[in-house]
């Protein structure tokens, strides 16, 4: 396959990891934020931070669909699954190894009985209920932007197809009122110190770079759209230092081959006809964001699990001393957390953020577990820099 | 019944019609192939014995006889559950041979005999079986090992998934070889002897749910002949070796690193990886370094040894395209760290559950 090996170019990363270096003023700290999992995933696979001088550091954002969704969400579908015979609950495997409450897993209500089989696509679980008349398939759809319209389509086949044993569980959320919830932090927070955002690159495709205006205009935070490859990673690092350099907080896009200002309004349009914007739903480690998830419409009622099967939502606390609330939002590291690396591990995960590759912990774990000391001395010789400032 | 030669002709001529009727083109495995009886009999004449053919094994005996030198013998099994049971590249058959062959191989052996058992499921088809069997027989000879002995039991539909087979094998270890998985020193070289990931990306794609379009062939294949060239170029200088299977080349080299309380570094950039597997493993979001291979090898050589143990390998069967691709460090943490291409560095660790597409 082409145009793979272009964008991990050893001597090109460390042209622009010098590129960066110079870039960067040493009077000042650069804090940025990759919004999405698939960020943080580069970034550590590739050892993206090796490049970067001491004082710019990527903050992991909340941007992993399996990690900020909330426990409670999480029981409905063990619920679903532990309780109805006749359901065959299909989800994407990411999801089956989260512990939801009491540490029940869709792993192990399948090992209890319920019938949970891992499919790739939604089109899977459309061929499910097509070889299953007699049982009712509910897909578990989560994701941001980049797998709501394929649920979308997923529903509208189901309708024009006549398969009336399929439904839905709408678990999609939203990209841009996730950036802003950060951003507008509330009393009592702690405040998230965030200086400008890694753009998602997928979401970004379907949702286009003008979705995140509202970050320049509102709170004068710099976004550049960036590729999934290291030199996209770092190219968008350097630009966005440019910006904060010049003063400047606009929207900028370096991921110019696949994303355009408006997107792709076809999957828009689609995701459009069969969703609605939720007034308000629970994000892990976020909380309550008003209209920042998706539910089925009234007209696909048919197809909305939630509806079929009359379930209720019911917060649930996550595990006591795990800090995934707190790394979702950019305020802790991973390796902040008691639990890190002691009892919680990528094969016994306690919090969200171990399960799935693109959380933060996990990519801390599975990548960088050597960093922890390199890290504690950044730390120390950042207290000394800001000591330095001070006494200027 | 008063017995009379005249009846027993009859009988035996009796017996030969019905060995006539195993049909290997329409025919399915029935529970009478795996009761003892009669059809059993047949299945193993007509089928197994034909196939695998050697004088320990035509005896009919309940166990092979062989004489053994002094030395050292090692001795392996494996079993396999595959699906499918057919792929680009081999079978079910080609990999239980190769599968037992290579851990022998493993431990610098010559592999000398295998064993056979086979579990089918009723209703499998012979045709199926034959070309299985006719598979393995063939892997078997160009590995230069006897199937010796073996079994066959027949379950009921649905209690198996087609067929699995199990192989357990011998073989003898050349005087001065001393490997072993705590043998790897720092400085010592890693070298692979080929591309990584293509037997896993293979089946991935032919898997249900992820079906891709590929010329890519599974790696599946015996690596005695490479071993003993490798033995032949400097046996002494040889560590430890290892075929990376399951897990992959990093679960392979955790595993090393662990019983030998190393630690390895990688090179990014000196990987052979296939353009084909970089561009699957890229779709489905994989690491190649995770995914299965059947043809390869891992060698820990001493360092200076390393250059001309990678020149021998290169002209011997399976291993033109080994390289070095790390070396064994000094690591209380026992690590496996990789410098990127792009000049980073990072763990390469133990896959953690099954590998799976990623979501976005």
């Amino acid at each position: 396959m082409k145009y793979i090996d272009e964008f991990r170019d050893g001597e090109r990363a460390r042209a622009l990891g010098k590129a960066i270096a110079a870039a960067a003023s040493t009077d000042r700290d650069y804090r940025l934020m990759e919004f999405c999992g698939g960020h943080t995933h580069a970034v550590f696979r590739y050892g993206v931070p090796d490049l970067l001088p001491g004082n710019v550091e990527l903050i992991h954002g909340p941007g992993c669909p399996v990690c900020v969704l909330p426990i409670g969400r999480l029981d409905m579908a063990v619920r679903l699954a532990s309780e109805n015979p006749e359901v065959i609950l299909a989800s994407y495997g990411d999801m089956l190894r989260v512990p939801g409450s009491k540490g029940v897993s869709l792993m192990k209500a399948k090992a209890d009985g319920a019938d949970v089989r891992m499919v790739y696509s939604v089109s899977d679980a459309l061929e499910l209920a097509q070889a299953h008349p007699d049982r009712r398939v509910v897909f578990f759809g989560i994701g941001f932007e980049t797998t709501t319209p394929p649920t979308a389509l997923g529903i509208l086949q189901a309708r024009d197809r006549g398969i009336d044993n399929f439904s839905v569980f709408c678990n999609h959320v939203l990209t841009p009122a996730a950036m802003n919830a950060i951003l507008a932090v509330g009393e009592g927070d702690e405040p998230v110190e965030v200086d400008g955002f890694i753009g998602p690159a997928h979401v970004s495709v379907v949702i286009g770079s003008d979705a995140y205006r509202f970050c320049a205009a509102h709170h004068h935070k710099p976004v550049v759209i960036a590729g999934f490859e290291p030199l996209d990673v770092l190219q968008s690092i350097l630009m966005l230092i440019e910006q904060l350099n010049a003063g400047r907080a606009e929207i900028e896009n370096q991921y110019t081959r696949a994303v355009t200002p408006v997107g792709n309004q076809r999957a828009q349009a689609i995701v459009q006809q069969v969703f609605e914007r939720r007034p308000s739903f629970e994000w892990r480690g976020l909380g309550d964001i008003p209209e920042s998830a998706l539910r089925i419409r009234d007209e696909f009622s048919q197809f909305d699990a939630e509806r079929c099967f009359n379930m209720h939502y019911q917060y649930a606390r996550g595990t006591k001393s795990c800090d995934c609330p707190a790394i979702l939002r950019g305020v802790k590291k991973p390796t902040d957390c008691k639990l890190f690396a002691t009892s919680c591990t990528p094969d016994n995960p306690l919090g969200s953020c171990m399960v799935s590759d693109e959380g933060a912990c996990a990519a801390y774990y599975t990548y960088g577990r050597f960093r922890q000391q390199a890290e504690a001395e950044q730390r120390r010789q950042k207290q000394q820099r800001e000591k330095r400032r001070a006494i200027r | 019944m008063q017995y009379d030669k005249g009846n027993h002709d009859a009988m035996a001529e009796a017996g030969r019609r019905q060995a006539r009727k195993l049909d290997l083109v329409n025919g399915k495995v029935d529970m009478s192939h795996g009761a003892g009886g009669r059809a059993m009999a047949d299945l193993v004449d007509m089928l197994f014995r034909q196939a695998f053919d050697n004088p320990m094994l035509n005896r009919g005996d309940d166990q092979a006889s062989f004489d053994v030198d002094a030395g050292r013998m090692v001795m392996t099994t494996d079993s396999f559950v595959i699906s499918p049971l057919f792929f680009p590249g081999g079978d079910i058959g080609s990999l239980a041979v190769h599968g037992t062959v290579n851990d022998l191989a493993m431990g610098g052996a010559v592999p000398l005999y295998l064993t056979a058992g086979f579990i089918l499921e009723e209703g499998f088809r012979l045709a199926d079986l034959a070309r299985i069997v006719d598979s393995m027989a063939a892997a078997a000879r160009e590995a230069g090992v006897a199937i010796v002995t073996g079994d066959t039991k027949v379950v009921e539909r649905g209690k198996g998934d087609g067929v699995f087979i199990n192989t357990a094998g011998v073989g003898r270890v050349p005087a001065g070889l001393a490997l072993g998985g705590d043998c790897a020193r720092p400085g010592d070289k890693v070298i692979v002897s080929g591309t990584i990931g293509d037997h896993g990306v293979a089946i991935m794609s032919l898997r249900k749910g992820l079906r891709f379009a590929t010329e890519l062939c599974s790696d599946s294949a015996s690596l005695n002949h490479l071993v003993a060239a490798m033995v032949a170029e400097n046996g002494p200088a040889l560590r430890l070796m290892r075929d990376p299977t399951r897990g992959g080349l990093a679960a392979t080299l955790n595993e090393i690193a662990h019983q030998s309380g190393v630690g390895v570094r990688l090179e990014e950039a000196s990987l052979p990886v296939r353009e084909e597997v970089k561009g699957a493993c890229e779709l489905l979001g994989l690491d190649p370094l995770n995914v299965a291979n059947e043809g390869k090898l891992i060698a820990i050589v001493a360092p200076e040894a390393a250059d001309a143990m990678v020149a021998a390998m290169r002209s011997a069967p399976c291993g033109e395209d080994a390289a070095i691709v790390g070396e064994v460090i000094e690591d209380e943490l026992r690590l496996v760290r990789m410098s990127t291409a792009i000049g980073g560095e990072r763990v390469v660790d133990w896959l953690h559950g099954e590998q799976l597409p990623r979501i976005c």
